[in-house]
């Protein structure tokens, strides 16, 4: 076990490498040029020299490399080009808004979802299934853009059940009021692809030999949906929910935009917007680092749930 | 051939997968429609007065107009204007003789805030959607099926090298990296989209191209190929590929339904397509606006033309899908 753990860790590196490689080589590379960005419409050749010169991006394309690797390594990447802010200090002030949204957007999907599959893989092939099959493929062609629209629209603006936007200080009028209808709207987007996964994991494990054990020596169907089929099938949903989070993390950018929530999403947005580079690079390697952290937690979780998993 | 045959004859038996084919034909024919200039050429004019109303909510609108028409000369006080016919003269001289002769008031479904047809808009966002999803998805797939071809041929470090590049692409949110790239490649525009898209987009494809050539590579028929003298590149690409076509051809379609989609976002955040074209997600943009005002045909016109769109080539991706592995089912 623990010289699994060990060579996970260790692969972290080239992985991690890879992620500075790429981020570089986007930015530094094919980004071109960053003072002409900064120095605005009006630019004398010195104020071009000096942005040049107080980034570093005079110099080799390896010294630019190490200041990155640098940076990665310290977790300091200097300050936002378009707010002059700490990027330290953006991180920690936007990750509490977003949290506030995503863990308990988390929470409803899943239960909501692992509720309807269950239903669905129950009565597979009836007309219920087939329904709520139908419904799901429509509802996932249509954009996520034209829920929020729709929902805030109508919700917010029309029957002013919720705030329109915004935010507040406090956690609880936070989660009460301006946070209560994202989470809704993220949990409306997230059902239909959520039930279409959950009910083929569920069928999997309807068709196994030990469920017609159970049956067969005369436990209620109850029993045996709750206990024995949905402990085998929270196998692959855990991991498959904990592998949602980086994602999510970074995902619900449009969420965060349509209701101004002051998270990471739409700082990214924001960040895009400006050409806020050092902002982009920073969530895209603590993103990353995240998803490999997260992927590791996941198959640690999957050999704790499932003994016959050996980890290799 | 013959296996084509079979799946092509399976797929005909499927309705739901008839039913879809025909939509989708039916959309790549207006897009080419569009895009040789035979319909929706004059998208850009400004046909209709803003807002113009669609001709099936015309009649409210007309009433409401008359309404206000005939409230006009009356003045607060309850006398009479003495000036009122003069006033309505001029009134209906400016407005018809300048104006309402060159634009029409009613449009089939409606027009948007420039008084462009929405009908022609959403026609040539078709368009932009199915030419951008294609080209993107032909993009991965092509990068997606040759990185997977060399690293399951060959294995050892070719496959190491491919398998890290793929670790460090999926070690970042798929929606994050198209942002980073188009943060990065800074201009709009069709080609920019397909290759934001493309070059991030063909992680998926490459791993399940990767697992079916570590399963062809040792089969008989490549042995034998290589018995009888085939080139490396020849039994990569004439022997094995034409046996997991079927795998690439899903992967296409299901991608192109996802760059759809993807492109609707990057469009409507403003990273997409430029000024000079439209798409369903440039149209969603200008939606918060007009849904204030109660203007809701522009984003019914998007909404409608995307969601048949997509659902019927994720219909289509899944009785294909079928038709060409039975033993799935």
């Amino acid at each position: 076990m623990s010289s699994y753990l060990i060579r996970r860790l260790w692969q972290f590196i080239p992985t991690l490498l890879g992620v500075v490689l790429l981020v570089f080589f986007l930015f530094n590379w094919v980004g071109g040029d960053p003072a002409y960005l900064l120095a605005g419409k009006i630019a004398s050749p010195e104020l071009i020299e000096n942005i040049r010169r107080s980034l570093g991006v005079d110099q080799p394309y390896w010294v630019q490399l190490g200041i990155f690797v640098k940076q990665v390594a310290t977790a300091d990447f200097g300050v936002s080009w378009s707010t002059n802010e700490r990027v330290s200090q953006i991180f920690a002030t936007r990750l509490g808004p977003s949290l506030t949204v995503l863990v308990p957007l988390l929470f409803a999907s899943t239960i909501l979802a692992l509720a309807a599959a269950m239903l669905v893989a129950y009565y597979r092939g009836s007309l219920t299934d087939r329904g709520i099959m139908v419904a799901c493929t429509v509802g996932q062609s249509v954009s996520i853009l034209v829920y929020i629209l729709l929902l805030q629209y109508w919700l917010a603006y029309q029957l002013g059940w919720f705030p329109v936007q915004g935010w507040g200080s406090t956690l609880g009028e936070n989660l009460l009021g301006y946070a209560a209808l994202p989470i809704l709207v993220g949990v409306i987007v997230s059902l239909a692809p959520d039930i279409r996964l959950y009910r083929t994991f569920f069928l999997d494990e309807i068709g196994q030999d030990y469920v017609r054990t159970a049956r067969a020596k005369g436990l209620g169907e109850s029993r045996v949906i709750w206990l024995h089929v949905l402990r085998n099938a929270a196998i692959p949903i855990t991991t498959n929910v904990m592998m949602q989070i980086p994602g999510l993390l970074a995902g619900a950018f449009l969420i965060e935009r349509f209701f101004s929530i002051p998270g990471i999403g739409r700082e990214v947005i924001l960040a895009v917007e400006r050409s806020d580079f050092p902002v982009i690079k920073a969530v895209t390697v603590y993103v990353a680092i995240t998803t490999m952290v997260v992927n590791l937690l996941a198959d640690l979780t999957y050999r704790a749930l499932d003994p016959r998993v050996q980890l290799k | 051939m013959n296996l084509w045959l079979l799946a092509g004859r399976r797929l005909l038996r499927d309705w739901v997968g008839v039913a879809s084919a025909v939509v989708v034909l039916s959309f790549i024919a207006l897009a080419g429609a569009s895009a040789l200039g035979w319909i929706a050429r004059d998208w850009s004019e400004e046909v209709a007065v803003s807002y113009a109303a669609p001709s099936f909510l015309a009649r409210e609108v007309r009433e409401v107009e008359r309404e206000a028409a005939s409230s006009v000369p009356q003045d607060d006080y309850g006398i009479a204007d003495p000036l009122a016919a003069e006033l309505a003269e001029i009134r209906s001289r400016l407005t018809d003789g300048a104006v309402a002769g060159a634009k029409a008031s009613v449009l089939a479904f409606g027009a948007d805030k420039w008084g462009r047809d929405v009908l022609k808009k959403a026609i040539k966002g078709t368009q932009t959607s199915l030419l951008v999803g294609f080209a993107a998805a032909g993009l991965a797939t092509l990068l997606g099926t040759l990185f997977g071809a060399l690293a399951g041929y060959y294995g050892r470090w070719v496959d190491d090298f491919f398998n890290w590049l793929y670790s460090v692409f999926t070690s970042i949110p798929y929606l994050l990296l198209v942002l980073a790239v188009a943060a990065v490649l800074g201009q709009k525009g069709i080609l920019t989209v397909v290759l934001i898209l493309g070059l991030t987009g063909w992680t998926g494809i490459f791993r399940l191209v990767r697992a079916e050539y570590l399963k062809h590579r040792v089969r008989e028929y490549v042995l034998a190929a290589d018995a009888v003298g085939a080139s490396d590149l020849r039994r990569m690409f004439a022997h094995i590929l034409p046996n997991v076509s079927h795998v690439v051809l899903v992967q296409l379609s299901l991608h192109v339904v996802l760059f759809i989609k993807s492109e609707v976002i990057l469009s409507f955040l403003g990273f997409g397509v430029g000024v000079d074209t439209v798409s369903w997600g440039s149209m969603l943009a200008e939606a918060p606006s007009e849904l204030i005002l109660g203007m809701w045909w522009q984003i019914a016109a998007a909404t409608s033309a995307m969601a048949l769109a997509v659902t019927a080539f994720s219909l289509f991706t899944d009785a294909a899908r079928d038709a060409l592995d039975p033993r799935l089912q």
